[in-house]
């Protein structure tokens, strides 16, 4: 019989309809399975119903009882809403300069003090906030994004091209970050923070590759996948919707300690002026432009210029890393460590 | 007789290992009728999960290599498809049940949605809840209670039995014409194989589909088939009617197999093991690869590799043995039960 001379079969095809009228017949007739239908309804009856929880709502659960994830999270929803919302926050612009107001102290008028060119400090710091947090976010997301497919399709063919795509990962592991992130804005010049968050994510995307990569190779032994492969599916839908939700916990959790550690990065090169370029703000810059005016004019220490971004810098990154902490917590049943 | 539906032809399947080349499946041949159900029996690593893992190109390659054969279904031959075409039979023209229910449902995706995914596989622009509709139909056919709610359940919510409930419902979602189960029942226990089985045989009744049944106990081979093949070392020794081989075993193996099973009716002290063990696979004995553990064992059986030859016992009644002959009126314990 050839393939066009077969009857019609589809999940919908008429033919299938025979299939059916004997299911109804099913809950009536004598065979095993109604013992199990028996018990179930004695459960429901005595009122004994577990509530049946997905995952998620699980993992929900863990997560709102981790208390270092909860002040983490909430400290970061102030700090990355001031940041968002920094135009409406602040009544200064953050490059309005006042000659009159130099490198004074905290004040009402001005929360963080003023800077050398009389810009108020406070609205200069949310909207570091502002820059550092969306080169973050963008790093975290484009780089696990490239490292995901990078990582997946290494694990899930293996072979030479997992060789290669490891090999490449390894070189660019064993780059010299801050040496090669220096030489890059000298020739390319000091950029705009999307250039800088481009020159990030060359660097970040290797940890999610490798991390995906292993779970792939595990999984894609699992008898679930072959169970799959044996139903017709092909590469691209094993992957992205057999294996792909499997890994998506180690995967939200490295992202999210991705976001803290390019913000880091991003000050510590824009503190080195390589990074962003003024007059954009953003909290490495800030720091750094303390360091050149270190001083108020009456000879004082300008303490409020570094102390202000610096700790913006800190509170930020350990929130992140609350977060992250609370959702590997969360997440990752099998690594049970009991939370206050 | 009409024609069959699979017809494998000289099929030789082997691994290359470290320690050499192993001939998992050795020159097997056998035909499937439609509506059949027919089982193949043998110890552990007598090649009957690997000839039919080949079938659907399910053999890692490497280490695996099928060396020749033919498999014609549906007049074509499964072996010579290309990757893709081999993709559109799996799951819609023949489609499988896996050993271990535990492990071939992912974990991470709701029973009903694993279900949907084997319709969306072959048929991308079936309706959402056209699919949904079909996969609780299918559900309440293989006998799980409270199929709406089932629907939405992870598989970790399913007992075992309940889960190879769906991995049938899974395997027969397109109605195919071949229904390969391995090992079906062998992860479960007693009561829930009865129940698993008897859901196999409705299915099979109501689909029509030929089936092969991969089993290691011949009682479920006595309940499910009508045929039956014995594998030893990959190779088919014994094949015909399920009551002829029960009735007048033509071949050492099997009444070895056959006094190695207990008997309910009857207090036995002691069973009679076959004495060795099965050979490796990578170094067959030569000759007849049953001979280093064959009460009939002689001179030419170390020589010669019987082939599978027609015996008189019955229509289709084949055994790979010099000396079958001997074997005529020799009872098997089992000789009164299959009469009854």
């Amino acid at each position: 019989m050839t393939e066009a001379s077969r009857p019609p079969q589809g999940p919908l095809a008429p033919s299938d309809d025979s299939l059916f009228p004997s299911a109804q017949g099913l809950e009536g007739e004598n065979i095993a399975p109604n013992s199990v239908v028996g018990a179930v309804d004695d459960t429901h009856a005595a009122g004994l119903e577990l509530k049946v929880r997905s995952q998620w709502s699980y993992a929900r659960m863990r997560f709102f009882r981790h208390r270092l994830a909860l002040i983490g999270l909430f400290g970061l929803v102030v700090i990355f809403g001031a940041g968002i919302f920094a135009g409406l926050i602040s009544p200064y612009s953050y490059s309005e300069i006042d000659l009159n107001h130099i490198i004074q102290g905290p004040s009402l008028a001005h929360y963080f003090g003023t800077d050398a060119l009389g810009r108020d400090q406070f609205t200069r710091v949310i909207w570091g906030i502002r820059t550092s947090m969306e080169v973050g976010v963008f790093v975290a997301v484009v780089s696990t994004f490239v490292g995901l497919v990078i990582g997946a399709v290494a694990g899930y063919y293996g072979g030479w091209l997992d060789n290669l795509l490891m090999r490449v990962t390894d070189l660019v592991l064993t780059l010299p970050l801050l040496a090669i992130l220096l030489t890059a804005t000298a020739l390319l010049g000091q950029g705009n923070q999307w250039r800088v968050s481009l020159i990030l994510v060359f660097f970040f995307w290797t940890g999610i590759a490798r991390v995906v990569r292993g779970i792939f190779l595990s999984l894609r032994e699992k008898e679930y996948v072959e169970a799959a492969k044996a139903s017709g599916a092909g590469d691209a839908r094993l992957m992205f919707r057999h294996i792909l939700p499997n890994t998506l916990g180690p995967i939200v959790v490295n992202a999210t300690l991705a976001v803290g550690t390019a913000i880091l990065v991003e000050a510590a090169l824009s503190f080195l002026n390589f990074g962003i370029k003024p007059p954009t703000p953003s909290l490495g810059v800030l720091v750094s432009d303390a360091q050149a005016n270190p001083n108020t004019p009456t000879g004082g220490i300008a303490w409020w210029l570094t102390i202000f971004p610096g700790l913006t810098i800190v509170v930020i990154v350990l929130c992140v890393n609350f977060v992250g902490d609370g959702l590997r917590d969360a997440l990752d049943p099998t690594q049970r460590r009991m939370r206050a | 007789m009409p024609d069959p539906v699979l017809s494998i032809k000289d099929l030789v399947v082997e691994f290359k290992t470290e320690d050499g080349i192993v001939h998992a499946v050795d020159g097997v041949s056998y035909d499937l009728f439609p509506g059949e159900t027919l089982g193949i029996v043998g110890e552990s690593g007598s090649g009957k999960s690997v000839s039919t893992l080949a079938l659907l190109g399910l053999i890692p390659t490497p280490p695996g290599r099928i060396v020749r054969g033919t498999a014609m279904f549906n007049g074509r031959d499964l072996l010579k498809l290309k990757k893709k075409e081999l993709r559109r039979v799996r799951g819609n023209d023949v489609a499988m049940v896996f050993q271990d229910p535990m492990t071939s449902l992912n974990p991470v995706l709701t029973v009903g949605s694993q279900l949907g995914e084997a319709i969306k596989t072959h048929y991308r622009d079936e309706k959402d809840d056209a699919v949904k509709k079909r996969v609780i139909d299918l559900l309440k056919l293989v006998g799980v209670p409270n199929a709406e709610t089932r629907y939405s359940q992870y598989p970790h919510e399913f007992s075992g039995g309940m889960r190879q409930r769906a991995m049938i419902a899974m395997a027969i979602t397109n109605s195919p014409s071949l229904l390969i189960a391995d090992e079906p029942t062998t992860a479960l226990d007693v009561t829930i194989q009865a129940q698993v089985l008897e859901v196999m045989k409705r299915v099979q009744k109501e689909t029509d589909a030929a089936t092969i049944l991969i089993t290691h106990d011949l009682g479920i081979v006595a309940e499910m088939c009508e045929r039956v093949l014995v594998m030893y070392a990959g190779h088919i020794v014994e094949s015909g009617d399920v009551s002829t081989i029960f009735r007048s075993p033509r071949h050492p193996y099997t009444i070895g197999l056959m006094n190695s099973l207990p008997k309910l009716t009857e207090d036995e002290e002691w069973l009679e093991p076959i004495t060795g063990a099965p050979p490796s696979l990578i170094d067959l004995p030569p000759g007849c690869p049953f001979h280093p553990r064959c009460f009939l064992a002689r001179e030419r059986c170390t020589q010669e590799n019987p082939p599978l030859e027609p015996v008189d016992g019955g229509a289709g009644h084949a055994s790979a043995c010099h000396f079958s002959e001997e074997l005529i009126g020799r009872k098997s314990k089992f000789s009164e039960e299959a009469v009854a």
